[in-house]
């Protein structure tokens, strides 16, 4: 915009003061919440500040709830989803853009028919298939359903739309094979868009609640966002402090990755990679 | 090439789809024998009334977020759409929201929204506000829900949008410029007509993410008050593991997939029209 250039006047800096107060004071009390004991919670609930400020919250969290473990199962299935999801796009993206083959139209026009099909709609099948197999309450159910991304697949194809056919000729002519091209050559030239696709999913897949809760009803492979959900037990007068404690441990390792990747995170979420 | 991929969308989209309007069609409590009952599930849910106010308070809710969530997200990204190190923090802290965990964002609005000890119910009191019973009040609580989920998605919407407007050429504004245009003549006819397509693909996923909704229903209000807020995924969810009613969830999961289907494929119709019709 010509507006780019300009000095912003004082009415866009307080709109965007605004902006900034709405979305970062909600964090701002998660925190100070978290610090607060829990008297001063009951007596004034409201004040800004805590008075005697401690870590006591955070102890108890870790007592209720094994936080490392539940990190490192979400952290698993979250690494897990997103290297599948890039061995597997990377060739389905290949085929889509670089070969020729009867069907090709269908095969594109099916990915995106994925992306309209969210996992709520097939969960009660998938569900039941899993428990069929007893294969509820495993790694399994939490990764194998997200292997293969049509967001993923679809992005890689544009990628590679813009690749000159030139390299993929000039590679076949040396020797090498269709999964060399793949993910020797084509895969580091893709570099960026993998990153952004695999950073959108590793976000996705560490925060989702939905699928695992579903997927399993006992401990073993429980993740983070499951076990801070279960420290607001309904009915019984909730631990704030204990709550909000949980939240900032949930949400830190996103922030600090978002705080790292942000432009990567942006150029997958937007879709233009 | 394709082979994985398709592997395992046959067998975790295409074929889960087919089962569930195959399991529609029977009565089965995960426990005893599944029974044929032909469309007795579809009739039941649509006879009690519940399809019919299960799909209205998601279409409420769809509406609400959708509309909402765009129009503050093109609203941020003209306002913050600006070089400098303060209107990047303001877009990072603004997009942050889509990135945190649903869980956390949904815990941290049921503090703030307390009607009694929140923050939200303290400032009502400043400006001497009548008490809100944000999520028990069964004419509040939806709405409500949609103001959080707008809350946590804008940053998406806005991000997409500042990658719209980034690729509207200068020149054009300039040109415009020259011809007297002033900025509200400008985003009307260089901008917006520009950034149809980009308003089209927001509409679109912001369409099926608010169709998604469960985490905040679930943590805020459990579908409450009086059912106020039991919108599709978690009528369907219900059905399953409080109901033990594969048969009547899957004809809900059937419905709900056609609804999503048929409104996607209308928001595309009509933001392709309007385009085109621009452009005659």
């Amino acid at each position: 915009m010509s507006l780019r250039s300009r000095r912003p006047g004082l009415l866009v800096s307080l709109l965007a003061a605004v902006a900034a107060a709405v979305w970062i004071l909600p964090y701002a009390w998660m925190v100070v919440t978290s610090l607060k004991p829990l008297d001063e919670i009951a007596q004034d609930p409201t004040a800004p500040f805590p008075k005697h400020p401690q870590l006591d919250a955070y102890r108890e969290v870790f007592d209720l709830v094994p936080v490392g473990r539940y990190l490192l199962v979400s952290l698993a299935v979250a690494v897990a989803i997103g290297v599948l999801q890039l061995a597997l796009a990377l060739p389905a993206g290949y085929a889509l853009a670089k070969l020729h083959f009867v069907g090709k139209k269908t095969a594109f026009a099916l990915v995106v028919a994925c992306l309209l099909v969210p996992a709520q709609v097939t969960f009660v099948s998938v569900f039941l298939m899993f428990s069929k197999l007893s294969l509820t309450n495993t790694f399994s159910a939490l990764v194998l359903p997200f292997a293969a991304s049509a967001l993923g697949t679809y992005l890689v194809r544009q990628a590679l739309l813009s690749v000159p056919d030139e390299i993929i000729e000039a590679a076949r002519l040396d020797g090498a094979s269709e999964l060399t091209i793949i993910y020797r050559i084509l895969g580091p030239l893709l570099r960026p868009t993998l990153v952004s696709v695999f950073l959108v999913s590793f976000v996705f897949h560490y925060s989702d609640y939905f699928w695992p809760l579903v997927m399993t009803t006992d401990d073993t492979v429980r993740t983070l966002p499951l076990g801070i959900a279960l420290l607001k037990e309904p009915g019984s007068g909730v631990r704030w402090h204990v709550v909000m404690a949980g939240n900032v441990l949930l949400s830190l390792p996103v922030l600090a990755l978002f705080a790292i990747a942000q432009k990567h995170l942006i150029r997958g979420v937007a879709g233009r990679s | 090439m394709l082979g994985p991929s398709l592997a395992a969308w046959a067998l975790f989209v295409f074929v889960p789809l087919g089962l569930a309007a195959y399991e529609s069609l029977f009565a089965w409590d995960m426990l005893t024998d599944p029974v044929y009952v032909g469309g007795a599930n579809y009739a039941a849910i649509a006879e009690s009334g519940e399809l019919g106010r299960i799909l209205g308070r998601t279409l409420g809710f769809s509406v609400l977020v959708v509309s909402g969530s765009m129009a503050l997200g093109l609203g941020l990204a003209l306002l913050l759409d600006r070089p400098g190190r303060f209107f990047a923090f303001v877009r990072g802290a603004i997009f942050s929201a889509y990135v945190v965990s649903w869980v956390a964002v949904a815990l941290l609005w049921v503090l703030l929204l307390d009607p009694d000890r929140g923050v939200a119910a303290a400032l009502l009191r400043a400006f001497g506000l009548p008490r809100v019973g944000f999520l028990t009040d069964p004419h509040a609580a939806l709405v409500t829900l949609a103001a959080v989920t707008i809350w946590k998605i804008t940053g998406y919407a806005m991000v997409v949008f500042l990658a719209g407007l980034r690729s509207v050429p200068q020149s054009l504004h300039e040109a415009a410029s020259l011809d007297g245009a002033g900025p509200i003549a400008r985003f009307r006819w260089v901008t917006w007509p520009l950034l149809k397509p980009t308003a089209a693909f927001v509409a679109t996923t912001s369409l099926i993410v608010s169709f998604q909704a469960f985490d905040v229903v679930r943590i805020m209000t459990g579908g409450g008050p009086a059912r106020a807020t039991t919108l599709f995924v978690y009528a369907i969810y219900e059905q399953v593991f409080m109901n033990l009613s594969v048969g009547r969830a899957s004809a809900l999961a059937v419905v709900y997939f056609l609804v999503l289907c048929v409104l996607a494929a209308a928001q595309l119709r009509a933001w392709r029209s309007q385009t085109v019709g621009r452009r005659a």
